[in-house]
């Protein structure tokens, strides 16, 4: 199995969703903003987008919207648990958060999977990608749209030493040429 | 063979913080006051323990200076967890991001005549049946979330936030409010703990008491900060809130974030999720070398072609017309052999673009 350097690996099956993710900074983007309506919990619009009419049927949606939010209910539930984590990780002095994980991020770990399972198998056959809103500090959930050229130029690396992939540039957010150089052992 | 270099996100992130420990470590620019709070704890309990406790083990308990050592040991913890934790920083928004909230406000405000300045950028939301306004952050490019404010310090939107504070040299908000109140709480008791035993001692061996009123004042004051964060929490408000009265007076509205009961506020506060952090700061950024077949080892970053940062008010193009070419022509130059191997995918529609949304009510 060859690894390459430059922080991602050659890989042997193709479509593999998080390169074409990184990749599709060349489409349109709807963004899906939060519902504050019962105060700073996060929770997401459940409202139907009209860019997405053609798109996506509206019950598809809505499902995974409200499935993202219950997601979310549960992870800043304040009872028994989140009680009990609190008094222990206080009895420690807080050291325990340096090995223990807390409940929050297990769930947020649920929450990406079932993105990834949701884009493999409802969005992406329709040429729609999410992206989990952590990425976007919780604010929203944007969806956008695959475009054929894009998909192309992540192709090109499965027989190249050198790829060139257009991905958002982190601080600029524009799209960017960038030209990586895999380095085989 | 070239490995490409590894640069971290926190390298690149905007506003005026420094990171420590490849970006484990977050606080403030100015940290000085920071060191005084750490050597003014660590000397006073030192003294404590040099001077005071001998006698005070041997003549009172043993357990008075073990005692004092594990309060010390926590007060410390939860210093250290306050100063070099994420307050809860909102990351700026991406500029597609900033683009598609630009659109929403001129849809919203319509035409404005030249020579008029356009209305304030406010969304009103409704919360718990109040009307909260959510204000628009010109720097970080996003509508702040109910609770969230714009530190001038440093520079960045924070969740939940409550004030920046030089003794801890950061911001405290969100998800390090819990470990400040703990330090308050604990530097009171430690103060009173030492202030106690100083009178004790000097009481037994009758000795100067100039030791004691150091302690006096430090006590009245970090006792009184306790007392007061212990009353916002009560309330369920944050020291922002309270000092610009936002829940406070007649005509106001009142704080719909309270549970009206002290119990519950004081549990949502303190016995709350554990938030984890939304700024992406040990991310690895993909950096590359140019594209040379037979280019030597280079350590310096290349620089692909970036156009300006900010976001154009509305886009017609997501593509910058000068990027679009050379797209083409360095595939070209680099991937000869591909053109045989590019697969035929269908194409799949694009999205409505902005300029078919009807300006009104779109949304």
């Amino acid at each position: 199995m060859t690894k390459c350097h430059s922080g991602f690996s050659a890989l042997p099956q193709f479509h593999n969703l998080q390169e074409l993710r990184h990749s599709a900074s060349l489409a349109t983007k709807v963004f899906i903003q939060r519902d504050y309506t019962e105060g700073t919990v996060c929770k997401f619009q459940t409202k139907f987008p009209a860019e997405l009419d053609s798109r996506i049927e509206r019950s598809l949606f809505e499902d995974t919207v409200k499935t993202l939010n219950n997601y979310y209910a549960e992870a800043e539930k304040i009872g028994g648990q989140s009680y009990l984590e609190g008094c222990l990780a206080c009895a420690t002095a807080y050291v325990i958060f340096l090995c223990m994980e807390t409940r929050y991020e297990k769930v947020l770990k649920k929450i990406s999977k079932y993105i990834q399972e949701q884009n493999e198998k409802i969005y992406a056959p329709r040429g729609l990608l999410i992206t989990d809103p952590i990425e976007r500090g919780m604010r929203v959930v944007s969806f956008f749209s695959l475009q054929s050229d894009v998909l192309n130029a992540v192709e090109v690396y499965k027989s190249q030493t050198a790829v060139t992939i257009i991905t958002d540039g982190e601080d600029t957010g524009l799209p960017e040429r960038r030209t990586v150089r895999l380095s085989f052992v | 063979m070239l490995a490409a270099r590894v640069t971290r996100r926190w390298e690149k992130l905007p506003g005026k913080n420094t990171f420590c420990c490849d970006g484990r470590v977050m606080m403030a620019r100015q940290k000085g006051v920071f060191y005084l709070t750490v050597a003014l704890i660590t000397g006073t309990c030192a003294l404590f323990f040099g001077f005071e406790c001998p006698y005070l083990a041997v003549h009172l308990s043993p357990a008075i200076p073990v005692f004092a050592v594990l309060l010390f040991l926590f007060v410390m913890a939860v210093l250290l967890r306050t100063s070099f934790s994420d307050p809860g920083v909102l990351p700026r928004a991406l500029p597609e991001e900033a683009t598609f909230i630009e659109m929403e406000i001129e849809a919203a405000n319509g035409n404005v005549p030249a020579g008029q300045r356009p209305p304030p950028r406010i969304r009103n939301v409704e919360i718990n049946n109040q009307i909260v306004k959510l204000k628009y952050c010109y720097t970080c490019k996003i509508f702040r979330p109910p609770r969230a404010s714009h530190c001038s310090i440093c520079d960045n939107c924070v969740d939940r936030f409550d004030h920046h504070c030089p003794w801890v040299g950061n911001c405290v908000g969100r998800r390090n409010y819990r470990y400040f109140y703990l330090f308050t709480l604990s530097l009171s008791l430690l103060t009173i703990y030492i202030f106690t035993f100083d009178i004790v001692h000097v009481v037994l061996r009758s000795m100067d008491s100039s030791f004691v009123l150091i302690c006096f004042f430090t006590l009245w004051s970090v006792v009184g900060l306790t007392g007061f964060h212990t009353y916002l929490i009560s309330m369920n408000q944050t020291t922002n809130e309270d000092i610009k009265g936002s829940w406070s007076g007649k005509n106001r509205v009142q704080n719909p974030y309270s549970h009206r009961n002290i119990i519950k506020n004081c549990c949502e506060v303190l016995c709350g999720p554990s938030y984890p952090s939304v700024l992406d700061r040990r991310g690895v950024m993909l950096e590359a070398p140019p594209a040379t077949t037979t280019a030597p080892v280079k350590s310096t970053t290349p620089e692909p072609q970036t156009t300006k940062t900010t976001a154009p008010l509305i886009p017609n193009e997501h593509t910058p017309e000068d990027v679009k070419p050379s797209i083409d022509t360095t595939s070209d130059k680099t991937c000869p052999a591909s053109e045989d191997e590019k697969p035929h995918l269908s194409q799949f529609p694009p999205l409505a673009s902005p300029d078919t949304l009807e300006p009104a009510g779109a949304h």
